[in-house]
């Protein structure tokens, strides 16, 4: 077990953890992680800096984005199902609000000159952010040289043979869970 | 009615494909939502997706937007509970566990396995879209200038994408 006392003895109702996220949720323009760590680690001390890695580390991994999974973890642990809940509703609702007005707007503008033409540069500035989002991610994340192989391997699989995503996930993934297979940590080449 | 079950089913596989990121699902969206389905067309799902970028929480909650357009208030919120209510149950199960597994060697190789693998669905998420969004020097040189200006500095992404709007309008709007 971990001393950690900052978060040991932290208690919140329903009703702050719905609060908590619905701040995060209305205010975290541009990606939520860095709003989730100010607002539960260092305002409000729910949890401590070596959980929300740990918690942050579970999210990555599993299916589901980073927000909803954090938002279900701290919840949880905070409240049980109940505290999942209201954190995982909470941090959706004021986006979902947001997002179904953009719906209605696009319909009824999103033929006009000015709309199309922003849209253009709203969309080639995402895909800037999500590149910038993969630099970042394997900057961080893969350990290993080979690891790009199994990137490159993916992305080959998707985009060029036109697998379907989970067909890629398993038989990619599937190789490269056993390339990182217990016993084989110190590895840095397959052969 | 049939509409709403079709929505639940084709969100609910999606969200099981968000490894590593909403983007990672992308390609598959694309297939179901405007190949299969016909709920929209491919440039508004590039649009949509975009626009999401700038509002706040989850990145992914343009699905709200389908869900609208395929079937009023009810599509939305189905397919808000579809997209996120396995993911939300798979990470409650594991949290719980996730204490147990600690002693378990293949956690980790399941952590670095996924993680190239992941961020490979990204990129492919991010080069399928990109089909529907480049398409000549200036939308190649915002795309650009986003990534090498998060790269060098430190500035909210969300704030790019806006700029980005406003570029757009400036290069794309009839004179």
């Amino acid at each position: 077990m971990r001393a950690s006392s900052a978060s040991a003895s932290a208690t919140a109702s329903v009703w702050e953890i719905f609060i908590a996220f619905l701040t995060i949720g209305a205010t975290s323009f541009g990606g939520v992680v860095p709003y989730l760590r100010d607002g539960l680690v260092t305002k409000r001390g729910w949890i401590d800096d070596k959980e929300f890695v740990e918690m942050l580390s579970i999210s990555q991994s599993l299916p589901g984005l980073n927000a909803t999974n954090m938002a279900i973890l701290v919840g949880q642990k905070l409240q049980g199902g109940t505290g999942a809940m209201a954190a995982i509703f909470g941090i959706c609702l004021p986006g979902g609000l947001l997002m179904y007005a953009c719906g209605v707007f696009y319909h009824l503008h999103g033929d006009h000159a000015w709309t199309t033409a922003a849209l253009k540069g709203v969309a080639a500035a995402a895909v800037g952010l999500i590149l910038y989002t993969v630099v970042n991610l394997s900057q961080k994340s893969l350990s290993r040289k080979f690891d790009f192989v199994f990137m490159a391997a993916t992305v080959l699989a998707v985009n060029r043979l036109h697998w379907s995503v989970p067909r890629a996930l398993l038989i990619v993934g599937a190789l490269a869970i056993l390339f990182h297979r217990p016993g084989r940590m110190k590895a840095n080449l397959p052969e | 009615m049939n509409q709403i079950s079709t929505l639940a089913r084709v969100f609910g596989f999606l969200s099981l494909l968000t490894v590593g990121g909403g983007m990672a699902a992308f390609p598959e969206m694309k297939r179901l939502t405007v190949d299969v389905h016909q709920w929209l067309t491919f440039p508004q799902l590039v649009h949509i997706y975009s626009v999401g970028q700038m509002a706040p929480g989850p990145n992914m909650m343009m699905i709200v937007v389908i869900g609208q357009w395929a079937a009023g208030l009810a599509g939305a919120l189905v397919t808000l509970i579809a997209f996120f209510g396995p993911t939300a149950l798979l990470a409650y199960v594991v949290g719980r566990v996730w204490k147990r597994l600690e002693t378990w060697p293949w956690r980790r190789s399941i952590q670095e396995g996924l993680a190239p693998v992941s961020i490979g669905l990204l990129l492919a998420g991010c080069f399928t879209m990109a089909r529907g969004a480049i398409f000549g020097l200036e939308t190649g040189a915002i795309a650009v200038g986003t990534l090498l200006i998060l790269l060098q500095y430190k500035v909210n992404p969300a704030l790019l994408v806006v700029a980005g709007a406003a570029i757009g309008v400036i290069s794309f709007l009839p004179k």
